[in-house]
């Protein structure tokens, strides 16, 4: 078979630049494996995070010809002839060569308010299979940040990050809104420190998640919509202010979350 | 004197799967000091792989289910080698530990009256694992992920750790390692240590296991003078991917076959039929209407011999292969796709619908899959207390895929989630109860982080040496040719030789560059855990001479109910490493009691 020429960013946060590596090409490998040819035959120090080699983890997103996708899941024979670059993802700080700093995403997971269900009832908890499987589609989301990385709230506004959670999250969010048992309220939250507001709805995070997520249409969007409800309608708010809520009310758990 | 960063805890818990996790929501829920290490980033852990569900007799689908036939269905998996302890505790206790998880915010999916569904998978009588769809381990690892998050547990990413260190009275006091974005050193001083390091399956060429699995936990408790037990009873798992050959090894869930999947040779025969152990005749389906039927009716039928235990799948899949019915890539067929429908198949089986037509371009929905075995699991591991997971050495306790035991010499399906919550939970607990006893603080012996340091330096003070990469290359030849799904007397004394011989090279190992997210230099430190693991299930497959569970000699085809009444024990003197004397040898199994021993009369 011909050789591939795989074009790897190599450098850490002060600097770097592609480096050329070309290889004999073989059957049905996908970039992480040509990747782990180069570690092992040219270039032992080059880094590159990884972990189950099957879509599963979410470990090893990077920009292969200027798109995000994970490394272990892009076939080589479907990307086009010529040279391959791959690149660490761009939102975030580079560590070393293919390696980012995510801890950012880490961060803004302390921020949510936990999962709060009722106690649990003799017997066990009840819920119908359809009242979770929205909640189940977003819990397929295997944190490759991919969607992070995409987003123009971050990619393009570094200082966006101190109050913007980024669609990874905005499912998160939605994930335990939507939970048929939670009573905690994070619509405040969403408005006031997570920014979904910033959210212009491009659809982006969509695109590239490798888990087939709705995240735009089946999480950010009825979360806006229930922001919106919680903060602006009249009704809703002459309600709350003659009516004592039973759940915890959203500016307490906003304070509650910080 | 090296240059290290210090921390303190009451309690570490090296490994962030869901043993782990586990453990460290125990010790972080009494008030310990509490922090999780793991080599990757927090999420990641090999967990996040397991696909089939969480085996829980809670009778949510067949009320016939209790923890006895759970505990019943597990010992005999296991080939009656389980600590029966453990066993018990297992099977008692997992049904608390899901629904834990349900509170924490797992869904799992649904009965049609809205309790945990359960489902079908090897080995176990009813239908018993809680899953969601075909990802139940990343469900399941994103839950005690959120919980230890929100319980403010905190976690040291990327830091890979070298040795167990102790106190001057042999205690278990702490750990050493580095970061990996940065190759400084650090030092962990605790009271307790919890090792749930997970497997050792990258020894081998074709595996399910992820770069981390390298057997680490395994290693350090060695080093540190604690004893392992049935080194040799390592799981190949009968269905991993053989195409393409980039692949070949990448797990194909259990639940395939669960939920209706049938394995075929090239005849298009369905040979289980024809591999059916005496010891399992009588639950099994001796014709394919009958096995059809049981799908939906368990009372009146019996399983299809295509969920025998993993052991007895796997030796049949490689027979067939070796009598040249096997696929062309050298599998045989898994065939879901002309029995259940389409929508079916995409609604349980969602990954691997995704996988097979991402990774080998196979639609799973119209086509057979081709399949074969792939090391897989570790059922041997550190020896423990079965209620604590104190190891023999004070202060450590071990929990999970690094502690032996439990799964006997073959583990069940849906056994080792529900491992990994119970005894993370009790070993969480055991590190929480012995860090409040001990008094005055954990002062780990300065010398072995002196040593540790320096060995794990010294490949960058080689100008010329080994290449590591070659060195794992070399060794995960010798393991799949040598140490593989069927061994005899002689290859394991040439392996013997060999890994010998590659513990040579490796102490000569040079890397290049700088410290800072070198893989090379990671892989050249992790090395001599895995050979050192290397070498301990290699003794055992050669003392072992018999077949038993995961481990089949050629030389010796049949169990020996001698050695069925003994735990192959390993051990080094405190202090050990990869280079030194094991000494290996049998010791008694614990008794079952009267009242459990009369739950498996109706087998005689």
């Amino acid at each position: 078979m011909v050789d591939v020429i795989m074009r790897v960013w190599r450098g850490d946060r002060f600097g770097g630049d592609f480096a050329e590596y070309r290889l004999p090409a073989q059957e049905g490998e996908v970039v992480l494996d040509v990747i782990h040819r180069i570690q092992a035959t040219q270039a032992g120090d080059l880094a590159c995070r990884w972990n189950c080699k099957a879509g599963k983890c979410g470990s090893c997103s990077a920009e292969i010809n200027g798109k995000p996708k994970l490394m272990c899941m892009t076939r080589m024979d479907q990307l086009p002839e010529g040279p391959i670059t791959v690149a660490p993802m761009r939102a975030f700080p580079i560590v070393r060569d293919l390696v980012t700093d995510v801890a950012f995403n880490y961060g803004v997971a302390k921020q949510v308010p936990a999962f709060a269900p009722p106690p649990r009832p003799e017997g066990g908890y009840r819920m119908a299979q359809a009242d979770i499987e929205r909640g189940q589609e977003f819990r397929k989301c295997i944190e490759c940040f991919m969607c992070q990385d995409v987003c123009h709230v971050i990619r393009d506004h570094e200082a966006n990050k101190t109050h913007y959670a980024g669609p990874r999250f905005f499912i998160r969010f939605a994930e335990l809104e939507m939970h048929p048992l939670d009573t905690n309220d994070r619509r405040e939250l969403l408005r006031q420190k997570e920014g979904i507001g910033l959210c212009n709805i491009t659809k982006c995070c969509t695109e590239v998640c490798p888990e087939h997520i709705k995240i735009t249409d089946n999480a950010i969007i009825p979360m806006k919509e229930r922001v919106v409800d919680a903060s602006y309608d009249p009704v809703a708010w002459l309600g709350r202010k003659i009516l004592r809520r039973t759940k915890a009310s959203s500016e307490e758990a906003a304070v509650a979350g910080h | 004197m090296a240059d290290y960063e210090s921390h303190d805890y009451d309690v570490i818990v090296i490994g962030a799967g869901g043993a782990g996790l586990r453990a460290a929501i125990e010790a972080k829920g009494r008030g310990l000091r509490t922090a999780v290490i793991c080599k990757s980033l927090l999420g990641k852990a090999h967990t996040v792989m397991a696909e089939g569900g969480i085996a829980a007799a809670m009778g949510n689908v067949w009320p016939e289910d209790n923890w006895q036939v759970h505990f019943r269905d597990t010992m005999r998996g296991g080939k009656m080698l389980n600590n029966w302890r453990m066993a018990q505790l297992h099977a008692q206790e997992a049904p608390d530990r899901v629904q834990e998880l349900e509170a924490w915010g797992a869904l799992f999916d649904r009965t049609k009256d809205g309790r945990i569904l359960q489902r079908d998978f090897g080995g176990h009588r009813y239908a018993r694992l809680a899953h969601v769809g075909d990802r139940t381990g990343l469900e399941m690892l994103r839950t005690l992920q959120q919980r230890a998050v929100a319980l403010d547990v905190d976690v040291f990413m990327e830091c890979k750790i070298l040795r167990l260190l102790s106190d001057a009275d042999g205690v278990v006091s702490g750990a050493v390692g580095y970061w990996r974005a940065t190759g400084e050193m650090v030092v962990f001083s605790a009271k307790a240590v919890v090792v749930a390091t997970g497997g050792i399956g990258k020894s081998w060429k074709y595996t399910s296991n992820s770069w981390e699995c390298t057997g680490d936990g395994h290693a350090m408790a060695l080093w540190a003078g604690a004893d392992l037990i049935d080194m040799e009873a390592v799981q190949f798992h009968p269905t991993g991917m053989v195409w393409p050959l980039s692949v070949r090894g990448i797990l194909v869930t259990e639940g395939v076959r669960g939920d209706g999947g049938v394995l075929r040779n090239s005849d298009s025969e369905r040979f289980m039929f024809g591999y059916v152990a005496d010891m399992f005749r009588a639950e099994t389906a001796d014709t394919e209407a009958e096995g059809d039927r049981w799908y939906d009716d368990h009372i009146n039928n019996r399983r299809p011999p295509e969920l025998l235990p993993r052991d007895e799948v796997a030796r049949a899949i490689n027979s067939e292969v070796k009598a040249g019915r096997g696929s062309p890539h050298g599998g045989v067929y898994l065939d879901i796709a002309t029995r259940r429908s389409s929508e079916y198949i995409r609604r349980r089986l969602p990954s691997m619908y995704h996988q097979f037509m991402e990774l080998a371009g196979v639609d799973i929905t119209a086509e057979a899959m081709e399949v074969g075995p792939t090391c897989h699991y570790m059922m041997g591991g550190v020896r423990v207390d079965a209620d604590t997971g104190a190891a023999t050495v004070p202060g450590l306790y071990v929990a999970g895929e690094a502690a032996g035991g439990m799964h006997g010499s073959n583990r069940l399906g849906g056994n080792s989630l529900s491992d990994l919550l119970v005894f993370g939970y009790r070993a969480g607990i055991g590190a929480s109860d012995f860090a409040d006893g001990r008094s005055g603080n954990a002062v780990p012996n300065r010398a072995e982080i002196e040593r540790s340091i320096a060995e794990a330096l010294a490949p960058f003070e080689r100008d010329e040496g080994e290449n590591p990469y070659q060195l794992h290359h070399d060794l995960q030849d010798t393991m799949q040719d040598l140490v593989g799904i069927i061994r005899t007397g002689d290859e394991l004394e040439t392996a013997l030789e060999r890994l010998d011989e590659l513990i040579f090279r490796a102490s000569k190992a040079a890397v290049a560059g700088g410290r800072a997210y070198n893989p090379a230099w990671n892989l050249a430190t992790d090395l001599p855990a895995m050979l050192t693991v290397s070498k301990c299930v290699t003794l055992g497959a050669r003392d072992r001479r018999e077949s038993r569970g995961g481990h089949t000699r050629e030389d010796f085809p049949k169990a020996d109910p001698e050695f069925g009444k003994v735990n192959l024990v390993q051990r080094q003197a405190a202090g050990g490493g990869v280079g030194e004397e094991i000494k290996i040898g049998p010791e008694p199994i614990p008794e079952m009691p009267p009242e459990l021993q009369t739950l498996f009369e109706e087998d005689h």
